[in-house]
């Protein structure tokens, strides 16, 4: 079972976090700084599982991280789950998360938090993988995605729409790009 | 790269700019998440989302603010909570958007009830109607919704409600929404597994569903169900082969292929419960092989999640029945991903090898190399897994390389978790292949400098006892205990400021109990170097009272200076130590007295701890007759608290937590706390000694279980000290180093590494066979303790497990006190049980129009009911037909001959011995009756019975060992069965083993189950006292029952129906509501008000117990399932 997903950035600043298993509030902010701190310090030539931290239920749990660019996928899981099945998880996650909002970026996942909690309950349910297609993924966040286009033509003057949003990343990656250079 | 992100944040306002009206709120996360990049100090960011919190307050409040805008808020309030700062009101808002707002509301709301509130929260109460609401929905999306907050956020006592609507869903015409359910009854089945146990059927369904998604999360369920008892699951087997096969195959849609492999996932999952029903079975296992190998062959090494597939399936090749040429193939593909350049699949490769050298420690030798590469690993994790592996395989003869590669890493290791897992592991290799005295001594100081006061305290308690105890021989013991007291001297002499305190405890102890031995050291010497511990600011007050203690054993002739130093910390801060001074002084100067308080080289084992406390029975009677009030045990006085209490909120209140681990905390206390709440009595200082030493006995009593704690992956069937011992051959060094030296490729630069390789992999010899058979004989322990009927037998190995330590280690797991109320021959109790047979509840009043055939109706329906084989009847009953041999009952003992009891079911034969069991029906436990045949025409000599459960308290009480048994004749033994905490079922194994000629012994393994009715009770009370009790209990359960109709008064059919299927004491019936009593042996009661609520019988079930009104419920649905 998987007891927790967390994304953070290169500073630690958490970006989305999901427990499946009830902490208090200073608990989970621990562990996401314990988390962060033991995965921060690793190199990027080693491997991605660490066996658990005190906090997130000692040796029964792992960690299993993909690193990003500016962002850390961790997830939490107990011995049940299988080490490199989760490693691949993260990547049909991410892909999916890059199919959603077109080449995502760490600013996606900041502007879109719940866009991307909707995402992460179409994969995973009460800590169990539902679904690891990511087709079908795509198909359900599509779905509730019609409904929120619908309202959007409605009010087409007061929010950008789709269109809108597109031009506008467009914009911000070639701010980037310039930057960058 | 993130002032990248900043700079692009400060060009976004432009962007922006054209918005206008609404667009300024779709602005205000913007704006919040703009403020927070642009922080600099955690300071500033708790202002900022301070003062945003209190806009978003002002917000929520307003009535003006739009459902729309709303949204908008919940993701700030989202995002504030993420960042660890509390929004919690807002969530009552959250769960309003829930409520009222359309389906876009709808997600967010659902989404933050998910993300703010626990299971355990009381605003869930608020949106039970809602989710009902939207499982009812039309709307696939709102269906959706409901399932997932379901399946995150619903305690125990909500499931209930849903439990229908959800079910219903189980059929429902779109596949995600079925998909959807099933894991929700999943999460259903993991909290409260008794309320879905009447779906189990429809599971079956979901596995054959078309959608293979949907089968695809049935697995979870099987995994889990098959997880926890496999044998209920063997016939569904060639299903799941089935499925693996058309998997592989490529049946499935290309939709489930990942990467071109074939739904990778999924075969995960199949592949772990198949090796779950493969393990320690042959003719399942059989079934398998052909897929297995068909598995390991098509995953093609070309992406990482084929290698997810492979290690699965090493891990069931290894796990199942073996088979020599599966085997191979597995070996080889552990070399694959052992030998791989990729760093994960380096890590997998050792931990499939850590689970494969305990049945084949030879392939540890093929990867030695390899081993010792990752040894010098610079990924920490991989380091650990080695030395993981490396604990695996240690032996006599490598146990010091191994242990002093693994002190390296302790020392050079800084995370808390890892020293406190790896530490435990040294002491244990340490205390069982330690070579000499000087290098366990020395090496248990190495455990406790480095894992210092992180250590479990069963570390120190356990090094103590062994200490303490010794083995056999007094002379070895001594020089041990020397050793420990010289190399103690020497630390104390040098810097000690750094020691940790555990270490100081232990050093103080020996140093006290054992100084002696050491006649060239000076007694003052030894003073003065435990008061210079005294003197240190770093020195804890536990551990001063530690060193009191040892100052107070070393013996006469140095009163001057236990004066100067008792008169000194006579005025101390501490009571403690004051108290401890005194007794110091006093004990001191009266030698007589401390001859007979501390009696120097006094056994261990005669000391008693009175835990009664009877010795101030005089004090307390003196107390009450001063005008002390009386004590009340805690049930009571929350019996009194409830009876003020005047709101009372019925169907979910929780408000009485009665609290049943408190009383645990005692056994885990170190003995100088024990010694401090005793030394508040009258004569302290010899109930403080007693205490202490009777305490480490208490520790050596859990010593099974920590041992436990340290092995995760390890098989529970296996006995746990078994286990490293036998995967290792009783090699010689020499023949373990011829082995090595023909190695090939001994290029110089490695030769180092090659050195390192046969001092690490000595022992681990050439033939080890496949299959552990438990042939080979480890060398011996070196510190084998002294067997005690506290101490576990089962190192000594199945196959020479004399009858005296099987009699032991059944004893060992009961308590005294079961022998206290169990005498052998006591035909007292057995007529007082006699009371509450299904006779007795007849008579009272209730059953009218009863005569003796009804009577007799109701005693076979009650052994019936409780049928000994009882999981799931269909398929175990037909492994195990009841051959019902009746004469077998004329047997039993004189006493036992009045009790309720089970028909004779047969357990296991073979062609010298057949097993029958009976139960019988005690008041305060159940009697487990075994009937052993012989079948032969010879006598069978040294007879002996071991019974084994783990949820159970098994206590043999007669029999269950005999030196010979006649030709023709059948021998009875019995056990009783104490239940603790309710189970569902209770699985019994156990094994006889005899000798049909001297000298060679056989063995015969037998199982059965047992369930929660056979050890339910009636309990008797009348109508008043059933009300008072009512209101103490705290925990309830509702659920609508099935009624039975067929005959004139449905109340009254389906009680006694209920009473006599689960012995249950019906109180009283007032019209339609009727009241019944029951409990679990003569413990937690039970109490259940049923009502006619239009065709169904509304059950509401109280109990102190928290899990005991599942149960009973669980059994009175199946019972009237079954009528």
């Amino acid at each position: 079972m998987i007891k927790a997903i967390l994304i953070f950035n290169n500073h630690g600043k958490p970006r989305m976090s999901k427990f499946y298993e009830h902490y208090t509030e200073d608990t989970e902010q621990q562990i996401i700084r314990e988390t962060f701190h033991l995965v921060s310090k690793r190199d990027e030539n080693v491997c991605n599982f660490l066996e658990g931290g005190l906090l997130i239920g000692g040796s029964e749990n792992k960690l299993i991280y993909r690193h990003y660019a500016t962002l850390y996928f961790v997830f939490c899981v107990d011995s049940s789950e299988s080490e490199l099945g989760i490693l691949d998880l993260i990547q049909v996650f991410v892909e999916t998360l890059d199919k959603c909002f077109e080449n995502v970026c760490e600013l996606d996942l900041i502007f879109h938090l719940d866009k991307v909690h909707n995402i992460l309950a179409e994969m995973v349910m009460g800590g169990m993988v539902l679904e690891t297609n990511m087709s079908e993924i795509i198909t359900q966040v599509e779905a509730q995605g019609k409904m929120e286009k619908s309202e959007r033509l409605q009010d087409v003057f007061v929010e950008f729409s789709h269109q809108d949003l597109l031009d506008f990343y467009n914009q911000m990656e070639m701010i980037q790009t310039q930057l960058t250079r | 790269m993130s002032d990248v992100v900043e700079k692009t944040l400060t060009a976004l306002p432009g962007l922006f700019e054209s918005q206008t009206g609404a667009a300024k709120i779709t602005n205000r996360l913007r704006q919040l998440i703009k403020s927070i990049t642009e922080l600099t100090s955690k300071h500033e960011e708790e202002n900022l989302i301070k003062r945003e919190l209190s806009a978003i307050k002002e917000q929520v409040s307003s009535p003006n603010t739009t459902m729309k805008q709303m949204r908008e808020i919940m993701v700030r309030a989202m995002y504030c909570e993420m960042l660890g700062y509390d929004a919690s009101f807002t969530y009552i808002h959250a769960i309003k958007l829930a409520q009222q707002g359309g389906v876009l509301e709808k997600r967010v709301g659902y989404l933050a009830v998910s993300l703010f509130l626990n299971e355990g929260h009381e605003l869930l109460l608020l949106l039970v109607n809602t989710v009902l609401k939207d499982l009812q929905s039309t709307n696939l999306i709102e269906v959706c919704m409901a399932l997932t907050v379901v399946a995150q956020v619903f305690p125990k006592d909500m499931i209930p409600a849903v439990l229908p609507l959800v079910e219903d869903k189980l059929s429902h015409p779109k596949e995600i929404i079925r998909r959807k359910a099933v894991l929700a009854l999943y999460k259903f089945y993991l909290i409260a597994p008794n309320q879905v146990q009447h779906i189990h059927a429809k599971f079956c369904k979901a596995l054959s569903d078309k959608d293979p998604g949907v089968m695809a999360s049935s697995l979870h369920i099987y995994l889990q169900l098959i997880r926890e008892s496999p044998d209920s699951y063997k016939d569904l087997t060639g299903s799941f082969v089935t499925i693996l096969k058309q998997v592989l195959g490529g049946k499935l849609p290309v939709d489930f292929n990942y990467h071109s492999v074939p739904a990778p996932w999924l075969q995960i999952q199949l592949l772990r419960i198949l090796s779950l029903l493969g393990k320690e079975d042959q003719s399942t296992s059989e079934l398998m092989y052909e897929v297995l190998d068909e598995s390991l062959r098509r995953a093609e090494m070309n992406h990482n999640i084929t290698y997810a597939i492979l290690y699965e399936c090493v891990k069931a090749v290894y796990t199942i029945h073996p088979k020599a040429e599966l085997l191979e193939k597995a070996a080889r593909c552990i070399g694959n991903f052992v030998l791989s350049p990729k760093i994960n699949l380096k890590y997998l490769g050792l931990k499939a090898l850590t689970y494969v050298v305990q049945h084949d420690a030879k392939l540890a030798l093929q990867h030695q190399m390899t081993i010792i590469e990752c040894l010098d690993h610079s990924d920490f994790t991989i380091k650990r897994e080695t030395l993981e592996l490396l604990f695996r395989i240690t032996n006599a003869q490598n146990v010091t390389v191994i242990v002093e590669k693994m002190l390296d890493f302790l020392r050079s290791c800084n995370d808390e978790h890892t020293i406190i897992h790896l530490i435990g592991k040294v002491a244990e290799l340490a205390e069982k292949f330690a070579p000499d005295n000087s290098w366990f001594i020395q090496t248990m100081n190495d455990v406790f400098s480095i894992g210092g006061d992180l250590l479990q305290q069963d570390v120190p308690n356990n090094f103590l006892r062994l200490l303490a105890e010794g083995s056999e021989s007094k002379e070895e013991d001594d020089q041990l205990r020397l050793y420990a007291v010289e190399s103690y001297l020497t630390v104390l002499k040098g810097h000690t400021s750094h020691l940790p305190q555990c270490f100081l405890q232990v050093m103080s102890w020996v140093l006290g109990e054992y100084a002696h031995l050491q006649e060239s050291v000076d007694r003052r010497e030894v003073i003065r170097l435990l008061t210079q511990l005294l003197d240190q600011r770093s020195v804890s007050s536990e551990t001063r009272v530690w060193i009191l203690s040892a100052l107070t054993k070393i013996p006469e002739g140095q009163t001057d200076l236990i004066l100067d130093l008792a008169e000194s910390l006579s005025s101390s801060q501490d009571t403690v130590l004051r108290q401890q001074a005194q007794e110091l002084r006093h004990l001191s100067q009266d030698s007589q007295l401390r001859e007979w308080v501390l009696p120097r080289g006094a056994p261990w084992d005669g000391i008693e701890v009175d835990s009664s406390l009877s010795f101030l029975d005089g004090f307390v009677s003196e107390a009450l007759a001063a005008g002390a009030a009386p004590y009340k045990p805690p049930h009571q006085r929350q019996e009194e608290l409830c009876e003020d209490r005047a709101l009372n909120l019925e169907p979910y209140s929780f408000s009485l937590p009665v609290s049943l681990s408190s009383c645990s905390i005692t056994d885990r206390q170190s003995p100088t706390l024990l010694s401090v709440s005793s030394g508040l009595s009258g004569n302290s200082a010899e109930l403080s000694q007693k205490a202490g030493s009777s305490t480490l006995i208490l520790e050596g009593v859990k010593r099974v279980w920590g041992k436990d704690g340290y092995l995760p992956q390890k098989e529970a069937t296996a006995p746990p000290v078994d286990e490293p011992s036998a995967a290792v051959q009783p090699a010689s060094q020499q023949e373990a180093a011829e082995r090595i030296e023909p190695r090939p490729e001994p290029s110089t630069q490695n030769q180092d590494k090659q050195q390192l390789a046969s001092s690490l992999f000595v022992g681990l010899g050439v033939g080890s066979s496949v299959s552990l058979l438990g042939k080979s004989e480890a060398p011996p322990p070196r510190f084998r303790k002294k067997p005690r009927p506290h101490e576990s037998s089962s190192s000594s190995g199945t196959s020479k497990r004399s009858s005296d330590s099987s009699s032991h280690s059944s004893r060992n797991t009961t308590d005294s006190f079961l022998y206290g109320s169990f005498p052998e021959e006591e035909p007292a109790t057995s007529i007082s049980t006699f009371d509450h047979t299904p006779k007795s509840t007849t008579a009272n009043g209730l059953s009218q129009n009863k005569d003796t055939k009804e009577d007799r109706h109701a005693n076979t329906s009650q052994i019936l009911g409780g049928d000994m084989v009882i999981v799931r009847p269909s398929t175990i009953q037909d492994k195990h037909p009841p051959s019902v041999s009746s004469d077998l009952t004329a047997l039993l003992p004189a006493d036992l001959k009045d009790l309720p009891h089970s028909d004779v079911i047969s357990l296991t034969s073979d062609p010298s011995l057949s097993l029958s069991s009976c139960r019988l029906f005690r008041d305060e436990a159940l009697l487990l009756v075994i009937f052993i045949s012989n079948c032969t025409e010879t006598v069978i000599k040294d007879v002996a019975v071991q019974l084994t459960c783990e949820e159970l308290k098994t206590a043999s009480l007669r029999g269950n060992v005999m030196d010979c048994l006649e030709a023709r004749s059948t021998s009875v033994c019995h056990y009783a069965l104490l239940m603790d905490d309710p189970h569902t079922n209770v699985s019994l194994t156990g094994t006889v083993s005899y000798q049909t000629q001297p000298g060679h012994t056989n063995t015969l393994p037998f199982s059965g189950t047992l369930s929660t009715a056979d050890f339910i009770r009636p309990l008797v009370v009348t109508t008043e006292e059933y009300g008072k009790l009512w209101l103490s209990l705290s925990h309830d359960v509702k659920q609508n029952l099935k009624l039975l109709t067929d005959a004139g008064d449905p109340l009254r059919t389906t009680l006694n129906a209920l009473k006599d299927a689960l012995q249950l004491h019906v109180v009283d019936i007032i019209g339609s509501e009727g009241i019944v009593a029951c409990r679990l042996l003569s413990g937690a009661p039970c109490l259940l008000h049923c009502r006619v609520n239009g065709a169904a019988l509304a059950m509401w079930l109280r109990s102190p117990h928290p899990a005991l009104p599942d149960f009973i419920l669980y059994h009175c649905q199946r019972a009237l399932a079954h009528h």
